[in-house]
């Protein structure tokens, strides 16, 4: 059934909508940030995921193996991979910033401390 | 955290170990998984590791912020300035046909040099955020 | 075989993303999210992708995990509990996956080796990458001669983020902490 040959993807989407609710529902900024990142590394297993040839091996040239997995997607989430840290640490370090001029971290806390000006 | 000695010791030996496995992986990343990225990673997490356990004044005694700055452009500028070669060379940016006597030996150099800037750039920023995080509250 | 340790491992995954979702101990949420990229860096391997798995779990389990600790002990520990009902992120969210399984319908089957991405430049690259650059690993190879510029792009964004992270935190606090004092010096 070629339908089931999909639930991989229906429960790698399952993930990215964990990591999506948690971006819009919480009001913590460094929660918010967590829920980015559990959405970035279940969208790498997506593409992971397409990559993969059944029968292949890791894409390391080797004398005894015929197929290997697609190469490609590898390279791109290696690179999304560091990028993806690279603006963690960025949001991160302004979360501390914030938290130092408002004395909260609270998203609903800073709204009114904004409204009240 | 340096009170407890069995993190002291088990740390001072655990990282030359890291660092050297962090050296590995950065010049064997030809022939199996690793690589520039990988490495820097694990070069800095070594530091981190001392910085966790005997503080970060530590570990700004033996990397200084100076010295971390000057790293984290050498690197990049490592990686730019292999693409200036090559056009200083003849042919196109990137292209590192033109590095060695052949092809192969030229791309061998290249990807070399191109790893190692990536290798340090990534160890560099990767220990400033850390320091910067760390020295937050000292 | 392969099938079960999938499933074992998508099981854990989502049991992980849960349990991210329901606490709110930010200092139980980060190792959720520590455990959870360890979970996916084994999945990397159990799908080939060694050197996304090697990165996955120095880079998400390793300096993510240690950042967010960090940030944690400056900002504190407790999130408040919600405010509002949780109805429109409910909504938005199914919304949003269902139109990306209905996506997922027109794509090939798990792991097809005809599937539209394993042709064009994929074998050529498994194919030339022997006689043009000669190296075994074809990722190292891809990443940083074929695809040379997406690397340096990439390493200038790791550079920007350093230069970011100093400009807004520096390397030391200065004692005063008046709201309007000039940035420190880094």
């Amino acid at each position: 059934m070629e339908v089931l040959a999909l639930y991989n993807y229906w429960v790698v989407i399952f993930l990215m909508m964990t990591g999506f609710y948690v971006v819009i529902a919480s009001g913590n900024l460094v929660k918010k940030i967590i829920g980015i990142n559990l959405f970035q590394a279940s969208v790498f297993i997506l593409y992971i995921s397409m990559g993969k040839v059944s029968g292949g091996s890791a894409p390391i040239l080797r004398e005894a193996v015929q197929t290997y997995s697609n190469p490609l997607p590898h390279v791109l989430i290696l690179t999304a991979i560091v990028v993806g840290v690279a603006t963690t640490a960025l949001g991160l370090a302004l979360v501390v910033r914030i938290k130092e001029a408002y004395g909260t971290a609270e998203e609903d806390d800073i709204h009114r401390q904004d409204e009240s000006l | 955290m340096r009170d407890n000695p069995v993190l002291r010791v088990v740390t001072k030996i655990t990282i030359p170990i890291i660092l050297l496995f962090a050296m590995y992986v950065q010049f064997h990343g030809d022939y199996g998984p690793g690589g520039g990225f990988q490495a820097g990673v694990i070069f800095a997490a070594a530091f981190i590791l001392y910085g966790l356990v005997f503080g970060t004044s530590a570990v700004r005694q033996v990397v200084s912020p100076g010295i971390l700055r000057l790293l984290t452009a050498l690197g990049l500028l490592l990686f730019a300035g292999v693409g200036i070669l090559t056009m200083l060379l003849g042919s196109d940016y990137l292209d590192y046909n033109t590095l060695g006597q052949d092809p192969l030996h030229g791309q061998h150099l290249g990807i070399f040099l191109v790893e190692l800037g990536v290798g340090i750039t990534v160890a560099a920023v990767m220990i400033t955020v850390f320091l910067a995080f760390a020295g937050r509250r000292d | 075989m392969i099938e079960l340790i999938n499933i074992v491992l998508l099981g854990l995954l989502v049991i992980t993303a849960i349990a991210a979702i329901r606490l709110h101990d930010l200092f139980a949420v980060t190792i959720m999210f520590g455990i959870y990229s360890l979970l996916a860096a084994t999945v990397f391997v159990v799908l080939d992708a060694v050197d996304v798995a090697f990165t996955e779990a120095a880079v998400g389990v390793g300096i993510s995990t240690i950042l967010m600790l960090a940030t944690i002990g400056l900002v504190g520990r407790r999130e408040k509990p919600p405010a509002h009902r949780p109805l429109l992120p409910l909504v938005v969210v199914a919304v949003t996956g269902a139109a990306l399984v209905y996506g997922t319908f027109d794509m090939p089957p798990f792991a097809a080796p005809d599937a539209p991405v394993q042709q064009h430049v994929a074998p050529r690259y498994l194919e030339q990458s022997p006689h043009e650059i000669g190296i075994p690993n074809v990722v190292t190879a891809v990443l940083a001669s074929y695809r040379g510029y997406d690397t340096l792009g990439e390493l200038t964004v790791i550079f920007t983020a350093g230069v970011g992270v100093l400009a807004l935190l520096g390397f030391r606090r200065r004692r005063s902490l008046v709201a309007d004092s000039p940035e420190e010096e880094p």
